[in-house]
C-alpha cells in the first residue's frame, strides 16, 4: 500500500491534495510526469501529475479534482490509509531551459499540472509570467506556490470575484502584445489549450500543452491514449504528455474523451445507490 | 468409449484400437455467454485410455517437437500405469508451467504434429497436449507441489524484468539453483500475456496466479508496478542495487495500427487495449470493477491470429449481437490455431476472408458507424510460396460500431530506449544469443517475445531456460 500522509482540500471540496509516500517514484520523477494509481481490488487505473515531489521526504504529491466513480473514491481515503497501487514516473519529462521569458498559463485543475513546470522554468532562470485561470477566486488553487515560482503571477476569473474579468486569453493577449515571449505553457481543460494555442499561433510564438487523453496502462501497451499531432498518430503516455500546442487535434481529443461516458455516469450512479 | 478395464491392461492390440478421446468441452450456445473456461480437462479414466494411445517410440518423434523437450512417452505411461505424482515429476523436469502449456501451446504444430500415430491413415495423434493439461490440473488440485531441494544460499542477485512465460521461467531456474531473484514488473499484477492477453475462457487467471504463488515459494521476491527504464534504469539495477545479472523478458506489447483513415474515431481499439480491460481489469464485470468497456453490437475484428480469435470471442461473450473477422487473406493462410477458429466458428463468430479494411467511417459524434473494405483475390504465390491477396476494386462496407485491431505487436521500446549498449534488430527487438540469451550488454540477458517477436508461450520459457542455465554458468565464474 502506498500510504497518504497529508490531506487537503481545495475549491469548496472539488478538488482534494494527497501526499503520498512513494520513495521509489519520487527519486525518479521530474517536472511534467506523471503517475498511475489504483484505490482498491476492483479498482481502475487512473493516471494523475505529480505537483510535488518531495525526494528527501520520499513522496509525490497528487491534486485532483473530482470529476467521476474512480476520484470520488480516491477522495474518500483519509491520511494512514492509502492506493493499492501507484506506478511511475511515467510519461516524457518537459524540456526545461533558459530561453527568456515565459508564460505559464493554467485553467482549473491543470494549475497544479502546471507549477512544478513553472517552477521548473524560474529556476532555470527565465522570466516567468503566470496566468491562472478559474471560475471565481475560490476556485484558484496553489495561488502562493504559483507566486512564488513566477516573476507575476495574474489570475482571471469568470465572474470577476478576483483579477481580470474574463479568460486567460484575453489576458495572454495582453501579455504577448507587449513583451517578446519565448514560449507558452498551457495546461487546463482541452477547450483552453485549443484557443491558447489558436491565440499564440497569430503571434508564432511556440506552445507547450499537456494532454490528458483516457489512459490503461500507461507504458505504450494499450495504444488507448492516441492522440493525432500534426497528422500523426502519437501515445500520449510515451510520446507525451506534453505536446507542441499548434500540432494537437484538439476535436479528436475531446471526441475520445467522451467514449465511456455513458458507462461512467452509470458507474458512479451505481456507487452513488450504494453509498445512499 | 467405455472404460471396462484398467488402461494398463490393454495389449498392445488394445491399446491401438482406441480412438482419440475428446476434450469434454461446455457446450457452445452455453459457455458463449460467460467467461469460463471452455475445456472441462480429462477425468482419470479417459486420461488414462488418451496416454495408453502412445507406442512409446525408442526414438521420439514428439520429444523433439517440443520446444522444451519433455519426456513425453515418459509422463504418458506413468499416467497410464497410475503413477500420476512421477508422472507430473516428469513433466515439471522440463516445464514449470504445464497447465499453461496443455492450454495454450499449439500442440498441433509441435509436439502432436510429429506423433507417429497421427501419421497412420485414419489415425489421429496422442492428445498430448491434453494429457499435460490433465496432470497439471491434478497436481494444483490435490495440493501436490514441484518440492525441490533448494541448494544453499549463493549470495548472487539476479533482476528479471517482465513477469511473462520468459521470465517466470528464468526467475524460478535460478531460485532452484540457489541464487536470489527478484521479479520487477510494470503492471499490478504478475503474468504478462497469460493474465491480460489470453482471456480466462481460454486459461483460468485462477491457474495463472497459482502458478505466480508456486514461484513465490520458492523464494522468489516479485515486485509490481516497476516499469524499468522508468521507476528503475537497467544500470542502476547493477551498479546501484547490486544485480550481479539482469534478465530482461519484456514481451512484444506496443500495438500495431493499420495507419488507415478513421482510426482514431471511439469505437477503435487494438486488441491490446480490449483484451487488457476485459481480462486484466475484469470490465466484463462492469460495474464492480471500476473499468469500463464498450459492449459492442456489431463487432468487426481486423485480423485473424490468436489474438484476434480470443478478441472475438471476448466480444460474443459481453453481448455482441454480430461478430466477424475480417482477414485479407484466406482461411487456410491464417496463423490462428485451427481449434481456435474451430471454437470461434461453434460461439457464432462469422469470418469474412479475402476481406481488406480501407477505412473506418464515423458518425457526426465521432463514433465508429462502419467500415470500407475491399475484396480481395489470391495472386501468384511470393517468394515464401504464400500467394499474396490482390486488390479487386470491388467494395464492400461492413456495419459495425466497435471495431478491435490485431494484426500484431511490435517491441516496446521503453525499455531499450532508456538502457545504453543494448543492440536491437531493424524491427526493435533486442539482438540475443539464440542458445544462451546474452545480448550486446555484459550481464544482460533476454529472451522471449522481446527477442523474437510475438511468439509463444513455450517459446519463451525455453529461451528463459536456456538464459537461466546460462546465467548460472556465468555467476559460477564462465566468462562472458
Ligand atoms: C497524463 C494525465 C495526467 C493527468 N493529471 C491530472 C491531475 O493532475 N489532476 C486531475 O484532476 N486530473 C488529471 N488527469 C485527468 C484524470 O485522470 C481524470 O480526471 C480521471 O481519470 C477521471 O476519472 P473518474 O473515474 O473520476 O471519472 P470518470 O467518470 O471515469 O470520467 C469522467 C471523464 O474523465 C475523463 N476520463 C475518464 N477516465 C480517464 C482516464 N483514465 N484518463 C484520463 N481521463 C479520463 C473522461 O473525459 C470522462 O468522460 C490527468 C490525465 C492524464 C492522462
Ligand atoms: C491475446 C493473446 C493470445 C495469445 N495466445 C497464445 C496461445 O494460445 N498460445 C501461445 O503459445 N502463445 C499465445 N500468445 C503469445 C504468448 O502469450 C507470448 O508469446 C508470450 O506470453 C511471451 O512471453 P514473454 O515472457 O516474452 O512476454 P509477456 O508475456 O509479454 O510478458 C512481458 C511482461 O513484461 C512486462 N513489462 C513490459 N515492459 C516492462 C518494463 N519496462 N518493466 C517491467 N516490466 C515490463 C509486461 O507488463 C508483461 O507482464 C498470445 C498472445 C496474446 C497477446
Ligand atoms: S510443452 Fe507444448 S509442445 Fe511441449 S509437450 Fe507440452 S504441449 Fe507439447
Ligand atoms: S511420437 Fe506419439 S506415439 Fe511416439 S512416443 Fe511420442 S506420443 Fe508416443
Ligand atoms: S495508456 Fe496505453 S498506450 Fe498509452
Amino acid at each position: 500500500m502506498y500510504k497518504i500522509v497529508k490531506r487537503e482540500e481545495m475549491a469548496h471540496k472539488t478538488i482534494i491534495l494527497n501526499e503520498i509516500e512513494a520513495p521509489q517514484i519520487a527519486k525518479k520523477a521530474k517536472p511534467g510526469q506523471f503517475v498511475m494509481l489504483i484505490a482498491d481490488e476492483t479498482g481502475e487505473r487512473i493516471p494523475l501529475t505529480m505537483a510535488e515531489v518531495d525526494k528527501e521526504k520520499g513522496t509525490i504529491t497528487i491534486i485532483y479534482m473530482i470529476i467521476g466513480k474512480s476520484t470520488r473514491l480516491f477522495s474518500t481515503l483519509k491520511v494512514g490509509e492509502g492506493y493499492k497501487d501507484i506506478v511511475g514516473p511515467l510519461g516524457q519529462p518537459t524540456h526545461i531551459e533558459k530561453k527568456g521569458t515565459v508564460v505559464c498559463v493554467g485553467g482549473g485543475t491543470g494549475t497544479a499540472v502546471l507549477h512544478p513546470i513553472t517552477r521548473g522554468m524560474y529556476e532555470a532562470g527565465n522570466r516567468v509570467i503566470s496566468i491562472v485561470g478559474a471560475r471565481n477566486t475560490d476556485y484558484i488553487i496553489m495561488r502562493d506556490q504559483m507566486a512564488a515560482a513566477s516573476d507575476e503571477l495574474r489570475i482571471c476569473t469568470d465572474d470577476g470575484s478576483e483579477g481580470r474579468h474574463g479568460f486567460v486569453t484575453d489576458e495572454l493577449r495582453e501579455v504577448l502584445e507587449n513583451n517578446e515571449v519565448a514560449e507558452v505553457v498551457a495546461i487546463g481543460p482541452v477547450p483552453m489549450m485549443k484557443f491558447v494555442s489558436l491565440l499564440t499561433k497569430e503571434y508564432n510564438v511556440p506552445t507547450t500543452v499537456s494532454l490528458n487523453p483516457i489512459m490503461i496502462d500507461g507504458t505504450g501497451m494499450c495504444g488507448g491514449c492516441r492522440v493525432t499531432i500534426g497528422g500523426k498518430t502519437k501515445f500520449a503516455c510515451v510520446d507525451g504528455p506534453e505536446f507542441d500546442g499548434h500540432q494537437v487535434d484538439y476535436d479528436g481529443l475531446m471526441r475520445r474523451l467522451q467514449a465511456y461516458r455513458v458507462e461512467e455516469e452509470h458507474s458512479d450512479n451505481c456507487m452513488f445507490e450504494r453509498e445512499a | 468409449m467405455t472404460y471396462e478395464v484398467d488402461a494398463k491392461y490393454l495389449t498392445k492390440k488394445e491399446r491401438r484400437a482406441i480412438p482419440r478421446q475428446a476434450m469434454p468441452e461446455q457446450a457452445a450456445n452455453i459457455r458463449n455467454k460467460d467467461f469460463s473456461e471452455v475445456t472441462l480437462g480429462f477425468g482419470l479414466l479417459e486420461a488414462q485410455y488418451e496416454a495408453a494411445r502412445c507406442i512409446q517410440c525408442k526414438d521420439p518423434a514428439c520429444v523433439a517437437g517440443c520446444p522444451v523437450g519433455i519426456n513425453i512417452p515418459g509422463f504418458l505411461e506413468q499416467i497410464v500405469e497410475g503413477d500420476l505424482h512421477g508422472a507430473i515429476k516428469t513433466v515439471w523436469d522440463k516445464t514449470a508451467l504445464p497447465a499453461v502449456c496443455g492450454r495454450v501451446c499449439p500442440q498441433e504444430i509441435q509436439c502432436e504434429e510429429v506423433c507417429v500415430v497421427g501419421k497412420k491413415k485414419g489415425r489421429e495423434s496422442v492428445g498430448i497436449g491434453n494429457l499435460e493439461m490433465f496432470i497439471a490440473d491434478w497436481a494444483r488440485d490435490t495440493g501436490v507441489s514441484n518440492e525441490v531441494e533448494i541448494p544453499p544460499k549463493t549470495g548472487k542477485k539476479i533482476a528479471v524484468v517482465g513477469s511473462g512465460p520468459a521470465g517466470i521461467t528464468v526467475a524460478g531456474d535460478l531460485a532452484i539453483k540457489g541464487h536470489e531473484v527478484t521479479i520487477y514488473e510494470a503492471f499490478h499484477r504478475a503474468g504478462g500475456v497469460l493474465l491480460y492477453g489470453i482471456p480466462e475462457f481460454r486459461l483460468a487467471k485462477d491457474i495463472v496466479d497459482y502458478e505466480i504463488e508456486q514461484l513465490k515459494s520458492l523464494g522468489v521476491n516479485i515486485v509490481c508496478n516497476t516499469v524499468v527504464g522508468r521507476t528503475v534504469d537497467v544500470d542502476e539495477l547493477i551498479d546501484e542495487m547490486g544485480y550481479d545479472a539482469v534478465f530482461i523478458g519484456v514481451g512484444a506489447g506496443l500495438p500495431n495500427f493499420l495507419n488507415i483513415p478513421g482510426e482514431d474515431l471511439n469505437g477503435v481499439f487494438s486488441a491490446n487495449e480490449y483484451l487488457t480491460r476485459a481480462n486484466l481489469m475484469k470490465a466484463f464485470d462492469f460495474p464492480k470493477y471500476d473499468t469500463p468497456i464498450i459492449p459492442g453490437k456489431n463487432v468487426a475484428i481486423l485480423g485473424a491470429g490468436n489474438v484476434a480469435m480470443d478478441a472475438a470471442r471476448t466480444a460474443v461473450r459481453l453481448g455482441a449481437r454480430s461478430v466477424s473477422i475480417v482477414y485479407r487473406r484466406t482461411k487456410e493462410q491464417s496463423p490462428s490455431r485451427h481449434i481456435e477458429i474451430h471454437h470461434a466458428e461453434q460461439e457464432g463468430v462469422q469470418f469474412k476472408f479475402l476481406t481488406s479494411p480501407l477505412e473506418f467511417i464515423g458518425d457526426a459524434n465521432g463514433k465508429l458507424v462502419g467500415i470500407n473494405c475491399e475484396k480481395m483475390e489470391l495472386g501468384e504465390p511470393d517468394e515464401g510460396g504464400r500467394s499474396r491477396p490482390i486488390p479487386t476494386g470491388e467494395h464492400e462496407y461492413i456495419d459495425c460500431d466497435l471495431a478491435i485491431i490485431a494484426i500484431g505487436t511490435s517491441a516496446n521500446p521503453l525499455l531499450t530506449r532508456t538502457t545504453e549498449n543494448l543492440e536491437l534488430n531493424q524491427w526493435g527487438n533486442i539482438e540475443a544469443d539464440t542458445k544462451t540469451g546474452k545480448t550486446t550488454k555484459k550481464g544482460v540477458w533476454a529472451g522471449g517475445d522481446i527477442t523474437l517477436g510475438q511468439a509463444t508461450v513455450i517459446l519463451a520459457m525455453g529461451m528463459g531456460r536456456d538464459a537461466a542455465n546460462s546465467i548460472d554458468a556465468y555467476l559460477k565464474g564462465e566468462e562472458w
